[in-house]
């Protein structure tokens, strides 16, 4: 339903209300917004000397290892959450009931457990056997971040993959067993990749998720955009002020344009596969809750009468 | 086993801080989410704009960002002196406002043209076809990511322990501070955890059943 039947064209008394509650409505943003930018200014937030911190050289460094931290935390765990998610879709469409279990019980109990409090916890094992586990320097936390987010965003997708799989017509399988071929063939080589194409667009819309969960790092100490963002401006002092506006401006920007590009590319993909003939539905692009448990949601953009494999 | 009967008081008061900031923020999240999903569909372009605008930036800001600028921002700016309670409950609203607004929005595009054109021909203003005919009928369709929504807002709640609010994740912080193995915390919380997500999810599936019409 597009939104203008909710209304009609507009008369001459309606074009004059419209008007008036355009104005209301612009003056009362505007004056939150100068509300807001008076304290700032009263808290010195606006001078230049201010801004002018982003000159710095040393500034300007930190804000690029923190960009750089924050993408290679983002790629290892991309990478390996796909591999994770790949892995336990195939587990948990497995013929052997105790993996089914196994999978299943672990894709749960990972999905439920929030986010930060996985990454916590194993910051807190790997602190407590650091020499046994051969870690040094930031490595610990390092390794905490990307295992927290690969066994979470690992079990996330591996539920959306499971829902492209389910997606894939019957006969696609059918036809691969009556060639002949093996069972991890088939869904290697003839039902993985269907899914993967069908669920695109999810799949990178929770690599988005996955990116701005990289943010956790704040929490363990772990130096990646946020931390080094909000270490700077705890640290700095401009005219006795701290600039934490000015570095909340920056990073919102940064974060904010990584995020926008990757949901583009999802947006881009999802309107190329509408063009293709394949027969399979390929999912909408939105992420549709706040802590990407996409798969709740997989399977409602998909059709209802598909079969079931077990 | 000893960690959580040692300490059930601690517990019992993480339980009940995370089940208050969960159902603070999500009514906040809801009355937001509605109001910006009107917004949205409105006549008025400006309202438009802003709708867009707000729910871009929330969705593709991390929450540990806003949390800290409810933390260091606001309370320098605008209310100082105001409870990490509140912050965090704004911090979490607002973020999860975007979503509801994303889920109403297409709610409302599912219900059929002929609804509001009815509605409009019986010559019913945008609020009232909104308000007595689409929404309604929408709602059904909201409720399934909704529940969604509201599991992620739970999981989510657990960054107001970082920082400074009593709930779970502040339990397991405070005892492995004082040497608990991280292990069996680790379990309990989880195991709280599931408890809110499964009553959630199960009181919303109980009013979708009743909110279910034969069609």
């Amino acid at each position: 339903m597009s939104s203008s039947v909710l209304y009609d064209a507009p008369g001459p008394k309606a074009r004059v209300r419209n008007r008036i509650f355009s104005v209301v409505g612009v003056l009362a943003v505007l004056g939150i917004v100068v509300f807001a930018v008076l304290r700032l200014n009263a808290k010195g937030q606006f001078e230049p000397e201010m801004w002018n911190i982003f000159n710095n050289a040393s500034v300007r460094t930190n804000i690029r290892d923190g960009v750089l931290t924050t993408l290679k935390v983002f790629a290892v765990a991309a990478v390996l959450s796909l591999l994770l998610g790949t892995l336990l879709a195939v587990g948990r469409l497995s013929d052997h009931k105790p993996v089914r279990w196994l999978v299943t019980g672990f894709i749960e109990l990972f999905r439920a457990v929030p986010l930060l409090i996985t990454i916590y916890s194993l910051w807190l094992l790997f602190l407590t056997y650091k020499s046994e586990l051969g870690f040094s320097g930031d490595s610990t936390e390092f390794w905490a971040l990307v295992i927290g987010l690969t066994v979470y965003n690992g079990s996330v997708q591996a539920e959306v993959l499971r829902a492209g799989i389910n997606s894939v017509p019957k006969g696609q399988r059918e036809a691969a067993y009556a060639l002949g071929m093996s069972k991890t063939q088939v869904m290697m080589t003839v039902l993985v990749p269907q899914a993967v194409r069908a669920m695109l667009p999810t799949i990178i819309s929770q690599l988005v998720v996955t990116l701005k969960d990289t943010s956790l790092g704040f929490v363990i100490t772990y130096k990646e955009l946020l931390y080094s963002l909000q270490e700077m401006a705890g640290n700095i002092l401009v005219n006795d002020e701290n600039p934490y506006f000015p570095m909340i401006v920056v990073g919102g920007v940064i974060y904010i344009t990584m995020c926008m590009v990757l949901s583009a590319l999802a947006t881009w993909i999802e309107r190329r596969g509408r063009r293709a003939k394949t027969g399979i539905p390929v999912a909408d692009a939105t992420q549709p809750t706040a802590g990407g448990d996409i798969a709740n949601q997989a399977p409602v953009d998909l059709p209802t009468d598909l079969p079931d494999i077990k | 086993m000893n960690v959580l009967l040692d300490h059930l008081p601690e517990f019992r008061e993480g339980f009940l801080g995370t089940l208050a900031i969960t159902a603070a923020s999500a009514v906040l999240a809801l009355v937001l989410g509605i109001l910006i999903a009107g917004f949205r569909v409105s006549p008025i372009p400006p309202l438009r704009a802003f709708g867009t605008a707000w729910v871009t930036l929330l969705r593709n800001t991390p929450l540990t960002l806003l949390f800290l600028i409810a933390f260091f921002v606001i309370p320098q700016i605008f209310f100082p002196g105001t409870s990490p309670f509140v912050l965090a409950m704004g911090a979490l609203g607002c973020y999860t406002s975007s979503f509801v607004c994303e889920a109403v929005r297409s709610g409302i595009n599912t219900v059929p043209i002929g609804q509001a054109e009815a509605a409009r021909s019986l010559g019913m203003t945008f609020t009232q076809t909104l308000r007595m005919i689409v929404l309604p009928q929408a709602t059904r369709t909201v409720i399934p990511p909704l529940s969604s929504i509201f599991i992620a807002l739970t999981k989510n709640s657990a960054i107001a322990g970082a920082f400074s609010n009593t709930e779970l994740f502040n339990v397991s912080k405070l005892l492995s501070d004082k040497g608990f193995a991280i292990g069996w915390i680790f379990l309990w919380i989880a195991l709280a955890y599931l408890v809110i997500t499964f009553t959630i999810s199960g009181a919303f599936r109980l009013l979708e059943r009743r909110l279910e019409v034969a069609r």
